[in-house]
């Protein structure tokens, strides 16, 4: 009974009275996604809305029952926990009926559930309990291997199922290896990919007429090497020397550049290449010369992004699926394509755009319930929020989302144990990677990636996927404090 | 705390999460509220504006008698994005075309500037009953058509079709200056449809439905409270006498000309009749098309609106003009005499005139058609020295001649009146230089020809002003919109230069003509008939023959011009005509003597004199 007591102390509410709110709405959001003209009751079990409620009385009860159970219990099973998720995902493989192309649901009787949202937890479970073993530090190929495994082990089975986009959730755990030592350049490294694809995808074929300017997308990339080698310069030697150098250097050739152009056509990317040819050659140069090893690092690094600006190109046209090609297309407005690929996004933008700063009101959006938002209920279902609540109604939910995940941050960092901060960064980095690929790919900035919208989404399973994550991380917090006394 | 080198790592993550936040909420207020299409094009996807179309208004004539009304037609639209895969052979035979045509009508829609595959597009206009219902019936095995319901017009009397006008469908250009209409709407396209097209046309309904991503209807938006009924057109009641209009184009069969007949006191026109006609059913429906390019090449041009359009020159009705011009500017008076020796000489200049009785004073002048009369009126004004020079005098005489309607347009409430001409002193000076022509170059105005131009309805009006002795109401035929006022400037008097007290002179030689003069045969029992009988020179053929009047003198109740091309003298034929109709409207029959003159009017066929244009 004192326990009791004690747990409704030192349980964390700001985080419970968002969940219950991001439920609550959610709830209602799946009734006006799903309505039905001709069964308009909320609470009529046959329909989705009334399903939801069921899967949300459900949640409460794991929830509630979660907080019961001693914390020490995770830290204990949690290579437990992980093997049982990882032996669910293997004979999902094998067991799941094929629907719609993926064999990611076990089916019993009338209840089906997606064990890849049940792995997402036993995964951060599993790393939290590795790297928090006494005198672990995330510096070497041997203490990276396991952390890898775990990660992408349960990523692999997830994408045999065929359900690309759960698999990518996992990556979202490099944030917080981040967190925990990985250097930042790694994470830099991958934006820098994913900004070099975008601009040579985007603009590789532009050439813009009369400028001379060769490729746009080449000459876009080739600045941004540049930028990126002064300040990965600028960041590991902290001289600013080299820097103004290479500067002058660059400014000298850009007036050269432009000044040839006045009498004979030159393509202005001939001396971008020259400009990076001279630049790794030097930093070579110096790199011996100074014996920095970190000049080598970055001409590497040059070396590297150009041949990937290069090979890009190749990738977007040979190794990608022709429809995983036209979703990138899409979201990068190079193809219209309202019918088809894009029919989605634009029917989503359409349906969020039309609710205006004050929303067409609760019920009235005809977008979302006239079934022209496909997934309305399940992936799209923010698209019911924009159109219902318009602007305002929005930034309300999507400020939720942003407090629950400072607040987990918040949660994480005053963890006493390294198990509790990395399972708390692990959730925070899930939710975040679920919230800025489904919101973005809602609003058409990111592709067309099938995951859920957290708590908000139609579905049993993830709605009690991310309610035990989020749970656990909570009884770990109120853990912490018995800890204390 | 652990690893305390990575502590600002945390702030890393937290401002990535907020910088995601961020860019989420540009991308909503570029959505929600900067960008305003996404509205627009959610509205087109999700409701489905289905427009009721009002009853178009119904058209009575002044004696109450019904002339237009409305019938059922079915048009078939198409809403391209719905379409799904079907019978083309069967959908083809049930409305009755081939499939080569239906493909080219697809196409044509596909081809159109205001093509959307969302909206409705009209595929065919105006199914019969028979083919509707077969239609109506399989409608559900062909998704994406709909049947459009609409009116069309059904007259009662196969007659006044350039008065009533016509509908026809609405081009691109019409839609894109009045956003009432859409594609495959109907609007007036001449006569009263036209005119009035904006009180009869009535206000669209529309019913706004809700409709799926499949194209199902999924019931009434808001329960159809912001739902429209259309409003019916307004009612017009004509002052046209269908009757009496019925005679005119019974006695101008086989003839070209114009009838037009006013009621002096209201300015309202009596009949209007344009010949060779054609019934105004001809224009409707699906049958529109073809008839109408049949009637557009016929050589004598049927589709031309002749009262309104047709531009002859005035011939010796303007003597009556000129007569009181020159009593008002003080030239001659009723007694003033001059001679005529079979015609008015100076110089080398002979205007010839039939030979009579000389001199004659400007009754008289009016009862014989004295050309040398009025050439030396003229002559007296222009080289009056009042006036300071022949220009100044002659503008004068231009000011006080424009006064009665003529070289500017009436307005009439038709859509294609025509303004006629009247030269001013430039024109002359242009031609002539400055001080270079005089009195005698330009002597031939004084009886109407040379220059001056004028319509049948100008010349209609100058009866009217005749018989009101020295005023006009701008002719029109809308008597009365229901629930709507008529233009206010169709009740206004408008006054001639010159005084009344000086017209009731000329009305005596009009008299005159009638009862011993040139006009004889326009002679009534019982009814004092005015009138004067002109003569339009024609370069190409016979001279047109014209004829106007007014009676009964007193109280006239109804003022008449009628011209028939290439028909000669003005008393042969015009003149009789003029005075039958005179009669039917005034006694409601034709005296048995004058029966004759009728059938002969009724059956005398002019066309072959016709020379083809
Ligand atoms: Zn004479």
């Amino acid at each position: 009974m004192s326990r009791n007591v004690s747990l409704a102390k030192s349980i964390d509410w700001p985080t419970i009275v968002i969940y219950l709110l991001l439920v609550l709405m959610g709830w209602i959001s799946v009734y006006g996604a799903s309505y039905d003209f001709d069964h308009p009751s909320i609470f009529d079990f046959s329909q989705r809305a009334g399903k939801q409620l069921l899967w949300i009385a459900c949640s409460f009860l794991l929830g509630a029952s979660l907080l019961m159970i001693d914390s020490r219990i995770y830290d204990v099973f949690a290579y437990f926990i992980f093997a049982g998720a990882v032996f669910l995902l293997i004979i999902t493989i094998f067991l799941a009926p094929d629907i719609k192309g993926s064999r990611s649901w076990l089916v019993f009787g009338p209840v089906s559930i997606q064990p890849a949202e049940l792995g997402k937890f036993a995964t951060g479970l599993a790393l939290a309990k590795y790297m928090s073993q006494y005198n672990y530090k995330l510096k070497g190929f041997k203490n990276y291997l396991p952390v890898l495994f775990i990660i992408l082990f349960p990523m692999l089975l997830v994408l045999l199922q065929k359900e690309t986009g759960s698999a990518l959730v996992f990556l979202a755990f490099f944030l917080m290896l981040y967190r925990e030592g990985m250097p930042g350049v790694l994470l830099y490294l991958a934006l820098c990919c994913i900004v070099l694809f975008i601009v040579i995808v985007r603009f590789g074929d532009v050439f813009l007429q009369g400028a001379n300017i060769g490729s746009l997308g080449f000459l876009v990339s080739q600045i941004f090497i540049l930028i990126t080698e002064l300040g990965f310069i600028l960041v590991f030697e902290k001289n600013t020397k080299p820097v103004l150098l290479f500067l002058k250097a660059y400014g000298i050739i850009a007036v050269i550049a432009i000044g040839l152009n006045f009498f004979i056509k030159v393509d202005y990317t001939y001396f971008g290449y020259f400009a990076i040819a001279a630049s790794i050659i030097y930093l070579f140069w110096i790199s011996i010369r100074q014996r920095r090893k970190n000049y080598t690092f970055v001409a590497i690094f040059m070396i590297f992004s150009i041949a990937y600006c290069f090979s890009a190109d190749y990738i977007f046209d040979n190794v990608l699926e022709p429809h995983q090609e036209t979703r990138i297309k899409v979201v990068l407005a190079m193809e219209d394509d309202p019918t088809g690929a894009g029919y989605n996004v634009n029917q989503s933008k359409i349906a969020i755009g039309s609710g205006q700063f004050l929303g067409k009101g609760f019920l009235n959006g005809t977008q979302t319930k006239l079934k022209y938002v496909p997934e309305q209920d399940t992936d799209f279902i923010f698209c019911t929020v924009g159109e219902e609540h318009g602007f305002w109604g929005s930034v309300l939910v999507l400020g939720l989302y942003v407090g629950l995940m400072l607040r987990l941050l918040f949660i994480a960092e005053r963890q006493r144990e390294p198990f509790g901060r990395i399972y708390g960064y692990c959730v925070t980095s899930v939710l975040f990677f679920h919230f800025a690929i489904n919101i973005g790919m809602v609003l058409g900035l990111a592709p067309v990636i099938g995951i859920p919208l957290p708590f908000f989404s139609y579905g049993g399973s993830s709605l009690w996927g991310f309610t035990i994550m989020l749970f656990i991380m909570l009884r770990l917090d109120v853990g912490r404090l018995e800890q204390m006394h | 705390m652990v690893n305390d080198d990575l502590q600002g790592r945390k702030t890393v993550i937290g401002g990535m999460i907020i910088f995601v936040f961020v860019i989420f909420v540009f991308q909503l207020i570029n959505l929600q509220i900067l960008n305003t299409s996404y509205k627009e094009n959610a509205d087109s996807n999700a409701f489905l504006k289905r427009i009721q179309y009002p009853a178009r208004g119904l058209i009575y004539d002044r004696t109450g008698k019904l002339l237009v009304y409305n019938k059922p037609a079915y048009d078939v639209m198409v809403v391209i994005k719905e379409v799904e895969p079907f019978d083309t052979a069967d959908f083809c035979n049930t409305v009755n075309i081939d499939k080569n045509l239906f493909v080219r009508l697809i196409k044509k829609i596909k081809a159109d500037k205001g093509y959307s595959p969302y909206t409705p597009q009209l595929l065919l206009s105006q199914l019969s009953v028979e083919e509707f219902a077969v239609l109506q019936e399989k409608l559900f095995k062909f998704p994406g058509f709909y049947i459009q319901n609409r009116t069309l017009r059904e007259y009662t009397y196969p007659c006044a079709a350039h008065a009533l006008g016509s509908i026809g469908e609405v081009s691109q250009n019409d839609i894109d200056k009045d956003n009432y209409y859409t594609q495959g709407d109907y609007a007036g396209k001449s006569g009263v449809e036209k005119f009035y097209e904006n009180d009869l046309r009535g206000d669209k309904g529309v019913e706004i439905l809700l409709r799926d991503a499949r194209g199902r209807i999924k019931g009434k938006y808001e329960k159809g409270a912001l739902d429209k009924s259309p409003v019916s057109g307004k009612n017009l009641t004509l002052s046209l006498d269908i009757d009496l209009q019925m005679y005119g184009e019974q006695l101008m069969k086989g003839k070209i000309g114009s009838v037009v007949a006013i009621e002096p006191s209201t300015g309202e026109i009596l009949a209007l009749v344009s010949s060779p006609t054609y019934s105004p059913s001809d224009l409707v429906g699906r049958q529109r098309s073809k008839n109408f390019t049949r009637l557009n090449t016929d050589p004598y041009k049927p589709l031309l609106d002749r009262p309104l359009m047709a531009r002859y020159p005035p011939g010796s009705t303007f003597k009556v003009v000129n007569s009181l011009i020159f009593q008002q500017e003080g030239i001659i008076t009723p007694e003033t005499k001059f001679p005529c020796h079979c015609g008015f000489s100076a110089g080398h200049l002979h205007v010839g005139c039939h030979c009579h009785a000389s001199p004659l004073d400007m009754r008289e002048s009016l009862q014989h058609s004295c050309n040398a009369y009025y050439c030396q009126g003229l002559r007296n004004m222009l080289d009056n020295d009042k006036y300071g020079t022949t220009e100044k005098a002659f503008n004068v005489w231009k000011k006080d001649i424009v006064s009665f309607g003529f070289g500017y347009k009436l307005g009439v409430d038709f859509p294609n009146e025509n303004r006629g001409y009247i030269p001013n002193a430039d024109v002359y000076n242009k031609i002539y230089g400055h001080g270079g022509w005089h009195a005698l170059t330009i002597i031939s105005i004084a009886i109407g020809q040379g220059e001056v131009i004028s319509t049948p309805m100008q010349t209609a009006n100058l009866a009217a002003i005749m018989a009101n002795r020295g005023y006009y109401y701008p002719p029109h035929i809308v008597k009365n919109i229901k629930g709507a006022k008529l233009d206010p400037k169709f009740t206004q008097k408008k006054f001639t230069a010159v005084d009344p007290k000086y017209f009731e002179a000329t009305v005596d030689g009009m008299e005159m003509a009638v009862l011993g003069g040139t006009a004889t045969i326009a002679k009534i029992d019982s009814i004092r008939v005015c009138g004067k009988t002109g003569t339009a020179q024609n370069p190409h053929g016979k001279d047109h023959s014209i004829f106007m009047a007014f009676a009964p003198r007193d109280k006239p109740r109804i003022a008449i011009a009628v011209f028939v091309e290439n028909a000669g003298f003005g008393a042969t034929w015009a003149g009789p005509i003029a005075s039958l109709m005179m009669e039917r409207y005034l006694k409601g029959h034709i005296s048995p003597n004058r029966k004759y003159l009728e059938d002969r009017m009724s059956n005398t066929n002019l066309m072959p004199f016709v020379t083809k244009r």
